[in-house]
């Protein structure tokens, strides 16, 4: 990439960021195909940290290998799995392997994953990670020590604003803005109505707010969805939609209607940008783009 | 209170394979009270032990005795002679009891047979509720008497999660959010601003363990 994820989101450009997912095991083709595909197409991409707490490649390792690639990585780091020493370790880590971006999460609880008997680490939480990126930044670590040089971070958060209820949401969303977060990516919204009237809340607070499009493959996913992840509401005339297509064509359809709302939101300014997330479908962000008119 | 469970009666056989002179000791408080170690209990595990060694046609002599507290030296002295006649002790108490137990009487092997849970409240009828983690570092005067530490399963200091959903928790749904209870509670209470501060992370040298307490009217004079 030409420029950094900073210098993206502070040019005023509607800023795109999508998704790599580290793999389980040692064979990485498939991401790096995805990684060549995206890394020019987007101003960054997150790389998740053992994402629904299965184990995988660690992001700090596949950032790397993304800004090997003249990608532009955004590092998550979840609390879930280290400690204050190991976090802020790795955070000094991705700053000498030249990673300036990072996204701050509690992390999902150790028994949604695959090692249910592991210990749930939660030293910290979100909002203090956040902290301690902005301490580290001082040349302070968390016991209060020098350090002999401080790391540079531009640091993200998440954030739900379909949470029900909403407002202990927006309590810590507001702590996340005070910690020294700089952009959010939000949960996958899909009700733009909805999500405009969380933008004309959230704009006062004056950080870059990157709407969360997650891809709908099929009207049953978007239906799964409803029922099981917390925040995520697809309205009925989208699952109709989504339905209406032909056998087979639901990717497309879901492509189509991804492109429609990031198209609405880049026109009608809503946000600062989105964060796509093709969970699985990582090769068809392109087309994504293109269907919203976006070419780079 | 402690609230414990019995373990399996096939795990207490397992352990009590080598002995022949058992002595049941139960415990008269805390997990009588949640209906695994007292009297009572005592009681139903030898007769089932009992017919467990029976089906397996071995002779076993068991004795039962329950004391008021077993973490405590005035309750557990007593039982030093009667101890004699045995060459094992299967301690109903919570962990805690278990190894005052073993710890005092050394020449012969305690066994447990509860399993203990946690410090929780009765909350009905056969029904306890975890409450405390004992972080020593107390909060609940910040958050509307709602513990963030032990009611969050993750534990999180400054709001909740994004896997809440509806008030109800992502690890079960069974389970209410705890912020999403400390935020209606100190709502209702007027105390919202005292959430609205960023707790710092945890001072967790605070509960190195094992914790030790010596009340300050019995330290020396020159500790003082």
């Amino acid at each position: 990439m030409a420029r950094t994820f900073k210098e993206a989101l502070q040019s005023g450009d509607f800023v795109i960021t999508a998704e790599v997912g580290p793999p389980k095991g040692t064979n990485i083709e498939e991401m790096l195909h995805h990684i060549d595909l995206l890394k020019d197409k987007v101003d960054a991409l997150n790389v998740t940290d053992n994402q629904s707490s299965v184990m995988r490649i660690s992001s700090l390792a596949v950032a790397h290998l993304i800004k090997e690639k003249g990608g532009e990585p955004i590092l998550q780091m979840t609390c879930r799995d280290r400690n204050r020493l190991a976090l802020q370790s790795d955070l000094l880590s991705a700053h000498i392997l030249d990673i300036h971006n990072v996204l701050c999460l509690t992390g999902d609880y150790i028994t949604v994953g695959d090692h249910i008997d592991a210990k749930p680490v939660f030293d910290l939480d979100s909002v203090q990670l956040i902290q301690t990126v902005r301490s580290l930044e001082k040349g302070k670590d968390l016991g209060g020590n020098d350090l002999n040089k401080p790391v540079e971070f531009c640091v993200g958060a998440i954030v739900t604003p379909e949470a029900d209820p909403l407002e202990p949401q927006l309590l810590k969303f507001e702590k996340k803005v005070k910690a020294g977060a700089e952009f959010f990516q939000t949960q996958a919204i899909y009700d733009l109505n909805k999500f405009k009237d969380f933008m004309q809340y959230a704009r006062k607070f004056n950080k870059k707010i990157m709407a969360g499009i997650v891809l709908l493959v099929s009207a049953g996913m978007a239906k799964y969805m409803n029922a099981n992840v917390p925040g995520i509401f697809v309205p009925q005339d989208l699952i109709e939609e989504m339905s209406s297509a032909p056998k087979g064509k639901g990717l497309d359809k879901g492509i189509e209607i991804a492109g429609r709302m990031i198209k609405q939101l880049k026109d009608e300014k809503v946000c600062d940008g989105v964060h796509i997330m093709a969970i699985g479908k990582e090769g068809v962000v392109p087309q994504i783009l293109s269907a919203a008119g976006i070419q780079k | 209170m402690i609230v414990a469970e019995r373990k399996p009666i096939e795990e207490i056989k397992k352990m009590l394979a080598p002995y022949k002179k058992i002595l049941i000791a139960g415990c008269g408080t805390c997990v009588a009270v949640c209906m695994a170690g007292g009297e009572k209990e005592v009681g139903i595990i030898a007769s089932l032990l009992r017919m467990a060694f029976k089906m397996d046609g071995r002779e076993v002599e068991m004795g039962e005795i329950t004391v008021e507290r077993q973490c405590d030296k005035e309750f557990i002295q007593p039982l030093a002679d009667r101890i004699k006649e045995y060459d094992a002790i299967l301690s109903t108490a919570c962990g805690v009891g278990v190894q005052f137990m073993a710890e005092h009487y050394d020449t012969i092997p305690v066994f447990p047979a509860l399993n203990t849970k946690f410090m929780g409240s009765n909350e009905g009828e056969g029904y306890w509720k975890e409450r405390c983690q004992a972080c020593n570092a107390c909060v609940l005067g910040e958050t509307g008497g709602v513990c963030p530490v032990t009611i969050c399963a993750k534990g999180l200091l400054n709001g909740p999660c994004g896997g809440t959903n509806k008030g109800k928790c992502e690890v079960d749904k069974e389970k209410d959010c705890a912020w999403t209870l400390i935020y209606r509670k100190c709502e209702h209470l007027n105390q919202l601003d005292k959430i609205r501060e960023i707790f710092p992370p945890r001072k967790y040298s605070l509960s190195t363990k094992p914790g030790k307490l010596l009340h300050e009217a019995y330290l020396k004079e020159e500790e003082q």
